[in-house]
């Protein structure tokens, strides 16, 4: 109880200067011109806002519904011999980095944004699945054994046993592909993807600070927000007895 | 009942079976410890009764209905399994972790949740604190003792227990083996217990088979195994003192002289000496007008002696009561450095005397026999 109490009142330290920094960067901004610049580009954030919105909710969206199951999949006793190689693949997988995946998207599919929700989606199934995986593969065998021996059905397992005590390890796979999503989305730009990579590179082009903030503060904004929710979530879909947040 | 008729496996990749032609019977509401050392087939003969593992040859029954003509999962949900390591599922509530196999039985949620809060009180956890907590919540005796509530839930007859209380204290495991055949004296049921521990063996079970190379090499009652063990193998893994461990199987009553003589205080002292001269006793009991113990006179001291034996007895110094086993006397005789001890029931009638004579015969006796 000490400790929680010592917990709750870093966080109200944390919150308080947390308002004083947004209050003086906010001053800043305006006497520096930044927030005159932003708002004249409102129009421009607010549409490719959307769309790079649209760009992680779909490719990241996907990402989520194909990667878990096919994590869950890959620890089913008929696929669990692949799991390894299935493993190897995605840590080779991991280390490319997102502008190759990109650039690899637009020579397959061509340019626009079917390619870069391609992309998007590829870069972002590795943790998930990854993820699903390991956090499958690290329930304890007796957890397993003592619901088999109680007369579970491998699917009664699955969904009463293996996925609640998986599920943090997998939020956290969903966690890092939106954030990689979020921070690659940026690139869709460069093959015609849209989003705010629109602003941030027009604005380097064209030596136009104010326009490159203007599409770089949103996304860092959108990273910080999504993983905001992503960790929502995590607090509250994660039953108490596992869950590490609570 | 559980009945095993020439039950054999043999794992892939391996030539020598790990468990070989075992048959053996558990009678209705009895207590069989599998035991033997590490590798000797006891597990694998405990999960084919399940069928974790599936038996390469044999039969298998519970009750009159072969074990293989039911669907493996619906098999299980009739069986209670503890495992050592517990495998309380730590994302439920100690409540949903009871409620397991009710609810994949599909009770009705009332009933099975009531049975539950049954459950706690009978191990004398309040149910108002416990039901809506986590495992991680809990001692590891607590979790244990959750562990059997949740096999016991849903009633099975059967129930499977490997090493179940091996990973706990040892302080904590003898209470929770004391609580735990408590509630079989009630419950009744008939149970496959795993053990590599000869004295939990001696305590808990009503037969102990005895594996070794997935062979039963005896099957037979704790008295009998300790008393009598068939081989070599078995007396060895009993171990060099398990005379001492029968004491804690015999009670006070079988080594106990019944109704011996005895004297009141109005006696003289001339009466107590002559009877104890009559039946070669150092020392003899004196009994109020009830029947209760009031003190001892010592051989030495009547003989000679003058007047009433009430103005010359000593007190006991301790007493034992009939159902107390004789592990529990020779402690006290050790104690209190006597040899003999005066035995009382609850009443504090006087019902006879143990000696360490008595004992050492009863003990020697059942070799004898064999």
């Amino acid at each position: 109880m000490d400790e929680q109490a010592a917990v709750a009142d870093i966080r109200q330290w944390w919150r308080g200067g947390l308002y004083i920094l947004i209050f003086s960067l906010g001053a800043w901004a305006w006497g520096s011109g930044l927030l005159p610049v932003l708002l004249d580009h409102w129009d421009d954030i607010t549409f490719l806002g959307r769309q790079h919105i649209q760009l992680v909710a779909i490719s990241g969206g996907l990402a989520i519904l194909i990667g878990v199951p096919a994590g869950v999949a890959l620890t089913r006793s008929r696929f669990r011999r692949y799991g390894d190689v299935a493993m190897q693949v995605l840590n080779i997988g991991a280390t490319i980095p997102t502008l190759a995946v990109l650039a690899l998207s637009m020579s397959l599919l061509g340019i626009g944004n079917t390619p870069a929700i391609f992309a998007l989606f590829i870069a972002s199934l590795l943790p998930i699945v990854g993820n699903t995986m390991a956090g499958i593969r690290a329930v304890p065998p007796y957890l397993r054994e003592s619901a088999r021996g109680m007369g579970l059905s491998p699917r009664q397992i699955l969904w009463q046993v293996e996925l609640p005590n998986a599920l943090f390890v997998i939020y956290a796979g969903i966690r890092t592909a939106l954030a990689i999503n979020v921070g690659t989305v940026p690139l869709a730009f460069l093959i015609g993807g849209g989003g705010l990579g629109e602003l941030i590179f027009s604005g380097i082009a064209l030596n136009q600070f104010g326009t490159m903030l203007a599409g770089a503060i949103p996304t860092a904004l959108l990273a910080i927000v999504v993983d905001f929710i992503v960790t929502q979530f995590q607090f509250w879909t994660i039953p108490r007895g596992v869950n590490p947040m609570r | 009942m559980i009945r095993l008729e020439h039950v054999s496996k043999t794992f892939p990749n391996s030539t020598t079976p790990a468990v070989d032609h075992v048959t053996l019977e558990v009678p209705e509401g009895e207590i069989c410890v599998l035991l033997g050392p590490s590798g000797c087939g006891k597990t694998t003969t405990m999960k084919m009764v399940n069928r974790l593992i599936e038996p390469s040859s044999g039969e298998i029954f519970i009750g009159d209905r072969n074990t293989a003509d039911y669907d493996p999962v619906q098999l299980r949900r009739t069986i209670g399994y503890v495992i050592q390591q517990i495998g309380l599922f730590p994302n439920k509530t100690i409540e949903d972790n009871i409620c397991l196999v009710p609810d994949v039985l599909g009770w009705e949620r009332s009933k099975s949740r009531a049975r539950a809060a049954e459950l706690l009180d009978m191990v004398a956890l309040d149910p108002g604190t416990f039901l809506k907590r986590y495992p991680k919540e809990l001692s590891g005796g607590q979790q244990q003792r959750i562990g059997v509530l949740r096999a016991i839930a849903a009633d099975p007859p059967v129930l499977l227990m490997d090493e179940p209380f091996g990973a706990i204290d040892p302080i904590n495991r003898e209470i929770i083996q004391d609580e735990f055949l408590k509630m079989q004296a009630r419950i009744k049921k008939t149970i496959m217990f795993v053990s590599h521990d000869i004295d939990e063996a001696v305590k808990m079970a009503d037969r102990i088979a005895i594996f070794r190379d997935g062979r039963l090499v005896q099957y037979d009652t704790p008295d009998n195994i300790l008393a009598h063990p068939a081989e070599s193998f078995v007396s060895d893994f009993v171990g060099g003192d398990r005379t001492l461990k029968r004491l804690q199987l015999l009670t006070v009553n079988d080594a106990m002289q019944h109704d011996p003589p005895r004297v009141t205080a109005e006696d003289t002292l001339e009466t107590a000496a002559a009877i104890m001269a009559e039946h070669g006793h150092q020392a003899i009991v004196i009994v109020g007008p009830r029947g209760r113990a009031r003190g001892y006179v010592q051989l030495s001291v009547a003989r000679g002696g003058k007047g009433k034996v009430g103005e010359n007895h000593e007190t006991l110094p301790t007493t034992v009561k009939p159902g107390e086993d004789l592990r529990t006397a020779v402690s006290t005789m050790f104690r209190h450095d006597v040899s003999w001890l005066a035995c009382i029931d609850d009443e504090g009638t006087f019902k006879g005397y143990v000696t360490l004579r008595s004992i050492t015969r009863l003990l020697s006796e059942a070799y004898r026999d064999g």
